[in-house]
């Protein structure tokens, strides 16, 4: 069953290595901001299948933590680059 | 020994989801369909996983934190499919003008 899990786990690191590509090659920066969310969910994943095959209840913790960084991550990046929009889009 | 096969079933098919989730990303010509393709196809794969990790999960507050970590995952990353999609939205649309 652990060598399941760390082979499933090994799995979804090859996800996040393939999803790099997209991130070197998106031509702009909403694909690369999409691929850092790709990034957040497997990163969940793997860290919550690896919390069950080594029997470390703590990197569930660290799961909980990207979750939530990963909705930070990208409304940082929304809010930092809207504002140019904003001026010329919709103005009051 | 019925968990552990319930539990093996269920983590495949939340790596096929995965595995779906990125080729859509790798793949799809569109910055809406790449959009698309992760959010939901990642969420049900985490969805998947959570539920086999449950299975083979002997303590009850474990399995909780587990489900609350999925919540929290989805509610997340279909809000940034939002932002991201409203960012989208509006970037064309400053061009063309």
């Amino acid at each position: 069953m652990q060598i399941f899990y760390l082979a499933l786990a090994c799995f979804l690191l090859l996800n996040i290595l393939a999803g790099l590509w997209r991130v070197m090659q998106g031509p702009t920066p909403a694909d690369r901001m999409v691929s850092a969310q790709l990034f957040g969910t497997t990163g969940v994943a793997i860290l919550l299948v690896l919390a069950q095959a080594l029997e470390a209840p703590y990197i569930r913790n660290a799961a909980l933590l990207f979750a939530l960084l990963m909705i930070m991550a990208v409304l940082s990046f929304v809010r930092k680059s809207t504002p140019k929009q904003g001026q010329t889009g919709d103005g009051p | 020994m019925i968990f552990d096969i319930i539990s093996i079933i269920l983590c495949l098919a939340g790596a096929f989801f995965f595995l779906g989730g990125t080729v859509g990303l790798l793949r799809f010509p569109d910055n809406y369909s790449r959009l698309h393709a992760l959010t939901k196809a990642d969420n049900l794969g985490l969805g998947f996983i959570v539920l086999g990790l449950m299975f083979t999960s002997s303590a009850l507050p474990e399995i909780i934190k587990m489900g609350l970590i999925w919540l929290l995952a989805l509610v997340g990353s279909s809000s940034a499919c939002y932002f991201i999609g409203h960012y989208i939205y509006r970037l064309p649309s400053q061009e063309e003008e």
